[in-house]
């Protein structure tokens, strides 16, 4: 238990700061340069985004491991236990099934919040949509199963890897909002001044690549 | 509507990364050596060639409402037979662009051209808008990897352009490289904008 709890410690640790997903690994860029022009709609964004990795990775690490892989374990094995000889190997349908996964399963949430609670949904409505083609999400589930994480690792490293995306993206907008009052050349305005400032930030990030956690 | 025209939009008036801004994610990703950024760009432009291809073909009898699951479905279906076509013959590349082959689902590149062009026009032009956006896609990664191989590494394409006195800034092979080289070029191209625009004003006056 106690080893549990040190690697979780350690794939939170690398999650949020030495990989973090947009400063260190450059994925989830359309959000990160689009959503941070304010404060509050960074912080909308950011927390719809961690939901959605957290369920993501749990969704589709199971879906992994008991539909897809082929072991004794996997489900369509056991049910059609006296047609089909062997487990059958889904692996190779990972890209397409994890996608329409995705997309199904943000739908769904949309609608359960729309349901459940309409501040929420009003708050988050707009960026649920826009999640589906954020690679962040198929990146974290992609990336649980490269690193034989187990189950709650899986979660863990979904919920922490959109903590990090969230942070940078707060960082960001902060940044922006100050950045507004800055006399800059005309040519600069606009995207290739945040491109600049995302550079500083991962410049920055740089300083976490030197932690080594035993 | 001419095949020039669609070629021209393509690779440099409407070019996916510098004008659009689509697909940022895996250019600045894979853009760390020109060798990873002509692989990339070639699975990108059969992904893209392929989907609008039979986007196009099929686009009579698809349901409005229901399209973009059945875009996504299609580019995730070529997208994996890119990845499971480079592992077996170029494992190396495969290796070193690892999670960005699968994110090809995910470029907005090509779900946007499936639904702004291919989704609108005949084959022969959903075709040549493909090959033509995947080719604006490779020369943008290729142009900025040449930047960042250059000055981060010392080499053009695996081969040492200067002497061994040469001591590579290494920043910009990093993450950080990226972001200010595309921050550059963009900047770059908004300068030429704002110029030419300058130069017209008094000829129309």
């Amino acid at each position: 238990m106690q080893m549990d709890i040190q690697s979780l410690l350690i794939i939170s640790i690398s999650a949020v700061f030495i990989s973090n997903f947009v400063l260190s690994r450059i994925l989830g860029l359309c959000p990160f340069i689009g959503v941070s022009k304010q404060l509050d709609s960074a912080l909308g964004m950011g927390i719809a985004v961690i939901f959605v990795m957290g369920v993501a990775s749990a969704v589709t690490w199971v879906i992994y491991q008991y539909l897809m892989l082929p072991s004794d374990q996997n489900l369509i094995y056991l049910l059609l236990k006296g047609h089909i000889q062997n487990p059958p190997n889904l692996v190779y349908l990972r890209t397409l099934v994890f996608i329409l996964v995705i997309a199904a399963l943000v739908q769904f949430v949309e609608m359960v919040i729309q349901k459940t609670s309409p501040g929420l949904y009003r708050a988050l409505g707009i960026y649920l949509p826009l999640i589906t083609t954020n690679c962040t999400v198929l990146g974290v589930s992609i990336l649980n199963i490269d690193s034989n994480y187990n189950f709650i690792e899986s979660v863990v490293n979904g919920l922490m890897s959109g903590i990090g995306f969230t942070l940078a993206l707060i960082l960001m907008s902060g940044i922006r909002e100050k950045l507004e009052l800055a006399n800059l050349p005309k040519a600069m305005r606009g995207t290739p001044i945040a491109f600049i400032l995302a550079g500083l930030m991962a410049l920055a990030f740089l300083g976490f690549s030197g932690l080594t956690i035993r | 509507m001419k095949i020039k025209e669609v070629i021209s939009k393509g690779i440099w008036t409407e070019n996916p990364v510098f004008r659009l801004m689509l697909g940022i994610c895996p250019t600045l990703a894979t853009s760390t050596s020109v060798q990873n950024a002509i692989g990339m760009g070639i699975a990108v432009i059969f992904v893209l060639t392929f989907s609008n291809l039979l986007i196009s073909l099929i686009r009579s009898i698809v349901p409005d409402k229901i399209r973009i699951p059945i875009f996504i479905s299609i580019i995730a279906t070529f997208v994996t037979i890119v990845d499971l076509i480079m592992a077996a013959y170029v494992p190396d590349l495969h290796k070193s662009l690892g999670l960005f082959i699968p994110l090809i689902v995910v470029n907005c590149i090509i779900l946007g051209r499936a639904e702004a062009f291919a989704y609108k026009n005949t084959i022969l032009f959903s075709v040549i808008d493909g090959i033509a956006m995947g080719i604006g896609f490779t020369v943008a990664l290729s142009l900025i990897a040449t930047f960042r191989e250059i000055l981060g590494n010392g080499t053009w394409l695996g081969n040492p352009l200067f002497g061994s006195s040469f001591e590579p800034a290494l920043l910009m092979i990093l993450p950080s490289g990226a972001f200010f080289t595309i921050a550059f070029i963009i900047a770059f191209l908004n300068d030429l904008d704002q110029r030419r625009k300058r130069h017209d004003k008094p000829a129309v006056q």
